[in-house]
């Protein structure tokens, strides 16, 4: 049985199915009790759970994501919600240099089961400081693991997998897809941390993308897919641990690659994606791996201009054609051959 | 309402005690001035109704905080505030701009993101700035301001000895920023480095939907100085005259002498945190509550009763600020959007070879070296 609900639902709907299964797991963040979080996805968690599991705090995330970190180490499994990636800034220090490194620092006495659900995303008009993708700086760190589901499905799956977990996971959600829906299994639905999944198969060339990059990848690899042009996408899922076998297989087999990110490009997670394919799956090349990313700039509030700087279908089609008209691609409009599902 | 703590009670240093500011300034300024205070928090209520009217109209994204409610305590502190002070705010500052001298239509201009705009349409709502006011920005992360404020005021005291010349800064911050590291990382360092720096404490009782007493674990927010012993005064937001008062004894204070002060305005939000917030969190009763205590009509009767103000003065400034808003819309609206040759302006003060100009999916500069491209792209 499966059941089509919004990506902010499966999240909802995971909390508090993880918050009836184990009564370790709490909910820490700010607003997230009568306010019912700034995306509401702890609706009415407080009223059925009480304080005690559903934890308002101060305005302080480094404060309460360090607390969170010493629960974690006494056996508690806390969720914690920062309200945006920006925020979590402030509470790097906690993060990468407590979080991330307690397993191995005191040689593996004690674990941090510990999950820190934020939304990265720009396009809102929310200027330069409030519309970051900053997962880069975490899915740099050895000793976090960092997810960052696109579809409800997978938002539901990783969650469950992440309170689970016995490690500090950053879980990635964003704004931009909250309101997306998409068919959810209504079981006891987990998708295991540090795999990816091709989300459309394809022959000509594979777009590697992740979160809401990975959305308008699968959309434009069905459009071209009516011009005779047959993308595969390979959807991340998981920054950290890198799927780079599912990525460098999905090469081999379509010997073009562009990669489609939200965050910077320079030092983005693209870098990794393209430098992963170099090496393996450098002799299947037939062009240098593209990527498409925001403009590096701190992103105006002006709409023209946010627009102009972020990536978007329209960049993304325009450079896959680049990579096929380099490589001397001919489409080849037969309809129905390579439809989703006919690899 | 005035509480005072002088914040050293519990110490050997009884330094600051016989120096605590005092909001006791409440008589004789002028009529005219009372007028004028009058007409700023009247053009500050119609400009963020019309804020909101414009967010709702799509012409303003983003967040976009208001200060319905707190008109008197922008307007109180600003006119203790001299030209030559800095102030820092926060992410709810549109009155301040006002207040301070900023253009009404420049203000709504980077509302609608308009290169017109007090930061030329790159802020928006929450990001005012105006070097030549002496406003050092509104800042949308929660603190974010308050260490910069603090070290405006090290600049100062770095180049000016105390006294009543010196400038001073003026850091704005609501009560729920009470309970974030860099508030107390700021005051201590003001505290141990002797800054002429006032931070006020725009106490509206919430954040977002918490209220004080469930966030602070001091919530006499003005005590909460004592560890640094900076004196802190509380003072009633609502009432102009004596939000001027205490930000003029403080801005004495940290001027004088060269040392931290702070203040606590206490007023009401009339309505949610930002426009899209319904407040459904507050009770009816609350909201009627609240209605009772707004500012503005109780200024407008107090003025009348004190005959500083006629009902047809009154009435003409009704009509020439609501004007006055409407000019600034209409001003914003026929601003030009940006052109797209300006994004990668003002990224960098300095230009530098080989500085990434890509738009998305640009192919990577790898053949020509890039020279530096002054004034962007
Ligand atoms: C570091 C950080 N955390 C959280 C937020 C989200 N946020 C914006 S305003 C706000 C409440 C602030 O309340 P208060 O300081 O009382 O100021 P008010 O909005 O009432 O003027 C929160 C939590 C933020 N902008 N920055
Ligand atoms: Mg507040």
């Amino acid at each position: 049985m499966a059941e089509n609900i919004t990506y902010r639902q499966a999240l909802h709907d995971t909390l508090r199915a993880e918050l009836l299964r184990d009564e370790n797991v709490l909910l820490i963040g700010e607003e997230i009790g009568a306010f019912e979080g700034s995306y509401k996805i702890t609706a009415g968690l407080l009223d059925e759970f009480g304080p005690r599991r559903v934890r308002d705090t101060p305005i302080c995330e480094e404060g309460f994501t360090g607390a969170a970190i010493g629960a974690a180490m006494l056996g508690l499994r806390p969720v914690v919600e920062i309200m945006t990636i920006n925020f979590s800034l402030l509470a790097i220090d906690q993060i990468i240099n407590h979080a991330a490194k307690m397993h191995a620092m005191f040689g593996g006495q004690v674990r941090v089961p510990l999950v820190i659900r934020t939304p990265g995303g720009g396009g809102q008009q929310l200027a330069a400081t409030h519309s970051q993708n900053l997962e880069v700086f975490y899915a740099h760190i050895p000793g976090l693991k960092v997810v960052a589901p696109s579809t409800p499905a997978d938002a539901k799956g990783l969650l469950a997998t992440a309170v689970r977990d016995d490690d500090p996971v950053i879980f990635l959600e964003n704004l931009a897809l909250y309101n997306t829906r998409g068919e959810v299994p209504d079981d006891d639905h987990t998708v295991p941390i540090g795999t990816a999944a091709v989300t459309k198969p394809g022959r000509d060339l594979t777009i590697v993308a992740y979160s809401r990059a990975a959305v308008i990848a699968l959309e434009v690899a069905h459009r071209l897919e009516e011009e005779g042009i047959s993308a595969e996408v390979v959807d991340l899922r998981s920054l950290r641990p890198l799927d780079r076998p599912t990525v460098c297989a999905s090469v081999r087999r379509t010997h073009r690659a562009v990669v489609l990110e939200d965050d910077w490009l320079s030092y983005g997670i693209g870098a990794e994606i393209a430098a992963t394919i170099q090496e393996g799956a450098f002799d299947y090349l037939d062009a240098p791996v593209r990527r498409v990313a925001a403009a590096e700039v701190p992103l105006p509030y002006a709409k023209p201009l946010e627009t102009a700087a972020l990536p978007n279908a329209a960049a993304l089609t325009r450079v896959i054609r680049e990579v096929l008209d380099a490589t001397g691609f001919t489409p080849r409009p037969t309809p129905g051959r390579t439809r989703l599902g006919d690899p | 309402m005035t509480s005072t703590t002088s914040g050293s009670q519990t110490g050997p240093d009884r330094e600051h005690a016989d120096r605590i500011p005092a909001a006791d300034d409440t008589s004789g300024p002028e009529a005219e001035a009372l007028r004028d205070y009058f007409r700023q928090m009247t053009l500050i209520r119609a400009f963020e109704l019309r804020a909101a009217e414009m967010y709702t109209r799509a012409k303003v994204g983003g967040y976009c905080h208001l200060n319905l409610g707190e008109e008197a305590t922008c307007v109180g502190l600003m006119a203790a505030l001299r030209p030559t002070d800095y102030l820092f705010t926060t992410y709810r500052e549109h009155g301040y701009a006002l207040a301070r001298g900023a253009e009404p239509g420049r203000v709504m201009a980077e509302l609608f993101g308009r290169t017109t705009g007090l930061s030329k349409g790159r802020g928006g709502s929450m990001h005012l700035f105006d070097t030549r006011l002496r406003l050092l920005g509104g800042y949308g992360i929660v603190g974010g301001q308050l260490p910069p404020a603090t070290g405006a005021a090290l600049a100062i005291s770095y180049r000016t000895a105390p006294g009543p010349d010196s400038e001073a800064v003026m850091c704005l911050l609501g009560d729920a920023t009470t309970n974030i590291g860099a508030f107390h990382e700021a005051l201590n360092l003001a505290a141990v480095w002797h800054l002429p720096i006032v931070y006020v404490i725009v106490n509206n009782q919430l954040g977002m939907a918490t209220p004080v007493e469930a966030a602070a674990g001091e919530p006499d927010l003005f005590k909460r100085g004592c560890s640094y012993r900076i004196p802190g005064t509380r003072v009633d937001g609502g009432d102009v005259l004596a939000v001027r008062g205490a930000a003029r004894a403080a801005l004495e204070h940290a001027r004088g002498r060269h040392r931290p002060v702070l203040l606590e305005t206490v007023s009401y939000r009339l309505r949610g945190h930002s426009v899209v917030d319904p407040a459904r969190y507050r009770s009816a009763e609350e909201t009627q509550r609240l209605r009772e205590k707004d500012p503005l009509p109780r200024f407008r009767a107090r003025l009348i009763d004190d005959g500083v103000l006629t009902e047809e003065q009154a009435a003409r400034i009704d009509a020439e600020t609501e004007q006055e808003v409407i000019a600034a819309v209409e001003f914003a609206d026929a601003s030009p959007p940006p052109a797209l040759e300006i994004l990668f302006d003002h990224v960098y003060a300095t230009q530098t070879a080989n500085t990434p100009y890509g738009l998305p999916g640009d192919p990577l500069p790898c053949d020509q070296p890039a020279p530096p491209a002054p004034g962007g792209r």
